[in-house]
């Protein structure tokens, strides 16, 4: 933290700004991608890998997630649930999630040890 | 990397007008501990080797050998799930070379940033250095903010909380059974033992406290089990809140509908005393309106964030973080997680999944000389069981707001229209892929 505040500093010296647009960069898309996606994993599975009972998203075509998404957040298709998860999010986020299951491997996901108790 | 050497990097990708743009898989450096092995500190332990690559150790303090989930587990109250369905093991995280150790976290040193470990049995301390500590130490109980046990006569048992009474005794008379194990199963025995025509009372504690729709769910699960089993009998719920907390008219709809005139619902009832009742089996409780007997009474106690966290707590004994990253607002360089945080989210397993996953994307930023997401967005998914085939949920997309520095919930969110199967069938398969997800 403190290493941080230190570089952003540093570098105010050059830019003249607290908050420098130049390190709100990429890397911080990627986290914030990976945790936007990491929530859907709940009822989707690791990465998409879902272990039943609902779709696998991992290695879904782009424009198939969109237009599923889209139609959940217009309430053109029935649902449940998705559709108070569409209409939560922004267009550019459906994009970016699109993308981002897009290049997930599909996998088996496993399920954990059961323990006698 | 050294402070002086990335600031050498810096200057360099300046002088060449450019800027480092990613932080890519690998570059986290640093030993990062995770206290607590629940649904929040196993999700973080499996992400930060995911997002943060081989270069990052990573270890997971539990002393409990098995994770027992707290969803689903009012479905033993109703007699529809085993205990043992909702028990696991943590060995499918080792292949993610996370060391476990199955020892308890006595005490944290932040300034020389150790956690000092022991093993129950054993004398031993064992020093565990860290960079970067996530706690996920889940609830306590906040036993002084709750009437003890008074004889027939009226005089107070002693010692006041002894475990027999309350407590976190495998078979305490009075359970509370909000953590799911032991208790649980002593709850359902009490329940099987208790004839027709018996009354059940149950206490509910003032926001915030874990799983805010459980209670509610809990009420409809043992007036599942009696309207097959004890038609005869009553469930009585005592709310310290005005009202019920969450899926309100889902809740209202299914009582009347499934369980007519069996659930009496009393908003704003502090019990302020529990009596034996003289010679027979069961409870005196009253409040500051009533006073009825119970035949099996189940208070689930006000909370406070887990045991370790306390020092780092607000005067509710909550745990105030960043939430950018989860790091303590108390104590530098400790992330919280889970039910502990101070705040308007639920509390549940989903939303400290979700907290998890930042808190690792953030410590991977933080190790990699980075800075972390400023912001962060996630989703909620919560599902009730109100009956063993009908379930319903609410669901909402939260979005940190950079100006409240709080997460908020999105537009867009809300309930189901009514409990239905096919959410049952979802609200178990949901459990699966979360099982998954945080254990494999």
């Amino acid at each position: 933290m403190n290493r941080h505040f230190f570089a952003a500093a540093w570098l105010c010296l050059f830019y003249g700004t607290g908050a420098s647009p130049a390190l709100a960069d990429e890397s911080a898309d990627t986290s914030h991608l990976r945790v936007l996606a990491g929530s859907c994993a709940a009822c989707h599975g690791t990465n998409g890998n879902s272990v039943g009972g609902t779709p696998v998203l991992a290695g879904l075509t782009p424009a198939y997630f969109i237009a599923r998404m889209q139609a959940f957040r217009a309430g053109k298709l029935d649902s449940t649930v998705m559709h108070h998860h569409a209409q939560g999010l922004t267009e550019d986020e459906i994009t970016l999630l699109a993308d981002y299951f897009s290049r997930q491997a599909r996998v088996t996901s496993r399920a954990p040890t059961a323990e006698n108790h | 990397m050294q402070r002086r050497e990335f600031l050498k990097l810096m200057s360099a990708a300046i002088a060449a007008g450019m800027l480092p743009t990613t932080v890519k898989a690998g570059q986290a450096r640093g030993r990062v501990v995770i206290v607590g092995g629940g649904y929040a500190g196993a999700t973080a332990a499996k992400y930060l080797r995911l997002w943060g690559g081989e270069k990052l150790e990573i270890s997971l303090v539990e002393e409990s050998h098995t994770f027992i989930s707290c969803p689903l587990s009012n479905l033993v109250l109703g007699g529809s799930k085993k205990i043992g369905e909702l028990t696991f093991g943590r060995n499918g995280l080792d292949h993610y070379g996370i060391r476990r150790y199955e020892h308890t976290a006595s005490f944290i040193n932040p300034e020389q940033r150790i956690v000092m470990l022991t093993k129950a049995g054993t004398s031993l301390m064992m020093p565990l250095q860290y960079d970067r500590l996530i706690i996920a130490p889940g609830i306590d109980f906040v036993w002084d903010r709750y009437p003890a046990l008074r004889d027939a006569a009226g005089n107070p048992l002693t010692p006041l909380r002894d475990a027999e009474h309350f407590g976190e005794s495998p078979q305490p008379r009075i359970p509370h059974a909000w953590k799911a194990g032991a208790q649980t199963v002593a709850l359902r025995r009490q329940l099987e033992a208790m004839p027709d025509g018996g009354t059940f009372v149950m206490s509910v504690p003032k926001m915030p406290y874990r799983c805010p729709p459980g209670p509610y769910e809990r009420a409809s699960q043992v007036a599942f089990y009696f309207s097959r089993h004890k038609p005869k009998s009553k469930v009585i719920v005592l709310d310290e809140n005005p009202d019920i907390v969450s899926k309100k008219a889902l809740f209202l709809r299914a009582w009347n509908e499934l369980y007519p005139g069996m659930i009496d619902y009393r908003p704003n009832n502090v019990v302020t005393e529990i009596r034996e009742n003289g010679g027979q089996d069961g409870f005196r409780v009253k409040t500051e309106f009533d006073e009825l007997s119970a035949d099996v009474l189940n208070v689930i106690p006000p909370q406070c964030a887990g045991d370790l966290a306390q020092g780092m707590d607000n005067v509710d004994g909550w745990c105030e973080v960043d939430f950018m990253t989860y790091e303590s607002k108390v104590v530098p360089g400790v992330h919280i997680i889970g039910d502990a945080v101070s705040s308007a989210l639920p509390k549940s397993a989903h939303m400290a999944s979700s907290q998890a996953k930042v808190a690792a994307a953030a410590i991977v930023a933080l190790l990699s000389d980075a800075p972390p997401d400023p912001q962060p967005v996630f989703a909620n998914t919560c599902y009730s069981f109100v009956s063993d085939k009908l379930a319903m949920h609410v669901a909402n997309v939260y979005r940190y707001d950079a100006q409240k520095k709080i997460m908020l919930p999105a537009e867009g969110g809300g309930v189901s229209d009514r409990a239905s199967e096919q959410e049952s069938d979802y609200a178990q398969w949901w459990a699966k892929n979360i099982w998954s997800d945080v254990l494999t």
